[in-house]
């Protein structure tokens, strides 16, 4: 089993019309036992910007705080909010200076710029290798599920509520298929000038 | 408090403290994971007015197609372009890094930086670590002594060739510039070829596909960076409307946060 998949859990964003949305999982489990069943993934780095670990859970937590420390510097010592285009690219190279020796993690992230409100969306692979496409992204031990349902539920220019349906439709039936992802999720949708965070009925199984 | 932050900012190059932890974790049995490799087909030619770069737009990880429409060409200098092959993060970051370093020198010396400068720096970071940096590069370019194209191999190798290719589609790019290349093709002869050469890769190669990107830099330091020169492969149009009716998933939560900023900013004072 690759170490990735020692915790369990998936992350999907996807991109609509002026809107963002990303969505996760509650689980968080050692191999096939559960642990938890309220933990999220999905972690708000700014107003508009949320950034999506999954992985190993202890490099989920070093991670994000080391991301924390870093984006905090940035923003004291330039004195404005970093871009979700600063903060990939920031990532990508924390992630790369451990070429050698990486944290087993895969981030998303999806947000609004601040100033032109453009929707941005971008996951890496453990080493940093940012990929910013104009329509989905990935992440987990379902990313393969994940790519299938995104695939075909996805269209262009979804409004909020039409993204909504499609996102949390991709992931259901996703982590159905994945005995280490599920118990509940989160679907967090970001548009200029709200963000709408709603809780998933699922399978608990 | 300078001091506090001091001793926070990493040191520059690779930082390889979680690597002990790394190796026990899979010597304990678990898998390393997999990188983002760009399987690849690259590609490039010296043609008579300049050099053409071509490559395919296909990034996997293991089976999986993680990006139908990456960029593989990559900027180096107003000058220069640079096709890369291997894990995707190490032909990135290696051409970034040299971008600026290139910028540097241009800034320093105030002139045109010869591609074999490039082709210097590129080397000797590859041979500097052993080939454990996985970057296959096909470097194109135009400076004073004219076109020049060189492929550089992981462990820091150089050939300066006419035509070369890279990556797993590099046999099938190969075999179309063995049958059809000639020196002094004209610019629509020879953006013809590597088009074909690329899309000898893109159909015959499992690790290359999606579409074609090429760059031509011509003598006169013009560039024509055509991303998606070709679309070889298009998304099956849908027919039926697969959209769901409002309220299909089931809500058992909500919370709305509304971001009506209304606050107004008085500048500090500092006289």
């Amino acid at each position: 089993m690759s170490i990735l998949a020692y915790n369990g859990g998936c992350v999907v964003a996807m991109r609509g019309k002026d809107c963002v949305a990303i969505a996760t999982d509650h689980r968080f489990g050692v191999q096939a036992q559960t642990i938890d069943t309220d933990f999220e993934k999905v972690h708000q780095v700014a107003p508009k910007m949320f950034l999506g670990l999954v992985g190993l859970q202890t490099d989920i937590l070093t991670v994000r705080e080391r991301l924390a420390f870093r984006k905090k510097l940035y923003e004291i010592r330039e004195n404005r909010e970093m871009t979700p285009k600063v903060f990939s690219s920031m990532l990508s190279n924390f992630l790369y200076e451990r070429r050698f020796g990486p944290y087993f993690i895969e981030p998303v992230i999806a947000g609004l710029d601040p100033k032109t409100s453009e929707p941005f969306i971008c996951n890496m692979d453990l080493i940093g290798c940012p990929n910013v496409p104009d329509d989905f992204v990935v992440a987990g031990t379902c990313g393969e599920q994940l790519y299938g349902m995104c695939e075909t539920l996805w269209k262009p220019d979804l409004e909020p509520d039409q993204l909504f349906e499609v996102i949390s439709q991709s992931m259901i039936n996703a982590f159905d298929r994945d005995a280490i992802s599920g118990w509940g999720a989160s679907v967090y949708i970001i548009e200029k000038d709200k963000i709408t965070v709603k809780k998933l009925k699922t399978r608990m199984d | 408090m300078q001091a506090e932050l001091a001793r926070e900012l990493p040191p520059a190059g690779f930082n390889f403290e979680n690597c002990k932890r790394n190796e026990a974790l899979i010597n304990g049995g678990f898998l390393a994971p997999k990188t983002v490799k760009t399987g690849t087909t690259i590609a490039g030619i010296i043609f008579k007015d300049g050099v053409i770069l071509g490559a395919d737009t296909r990034a996997t990880e293991g089976p999986i197609v993680s990006d139908k429409n990456c960029s593989k060409i990559h900027y180096l200098a107003p000058n220069m372009y640079c096709c890369g092959a291997g894990t995707a993060a190490d032909t990135e970051m290696t051409t970034d890094l040299v971008s600026s370093q290139l910028a540097l020198h241009r800034l320093n010396t105030g002139r045109e930086v010869p591609v074999v400068c490039a082709t210097t720096l590129l080397k000797q970071k590859l041979f500097r670590y052993q080939g454990n940096i996985s970057a296959a590069l096909v470097l194109g370019g135009v400076d004073l002594t004219g076109p020049t194209i060189y492929s550089i191999a992981p462990h820091g190798s150089v050939d300066k060739l006419p035509y070369t290719s890279m990556g797993s589609g590099s046999l099938a790019a190969m075999s179309v510039f063995e049958s059809r290349y000639k020196p002094d093709m004209t610019e629509e002869e020879a953006k013809k070829l590597v088009r074909d050469a690329i899309a000898g890769g893109v159909f015959n190669d499992l690790g290359s596909g999606s579409n074609i990107d090429l760059c031509v830099i011509r003598k006169n330091k013009t560039v024509d960076y055509l991303r998606n020169y070709e679309i070889a492969n298009r998304k099956g149009e849908r027919t039926l409307d697969y959209s769901f009716l409002k309220g299909t998933t089931i809500v058992t939560g909500t919370k709305t946060f509304n971001l009506d900023i209304t606050e107004t900013v008085i500048p500090m004072e500092v006289a």
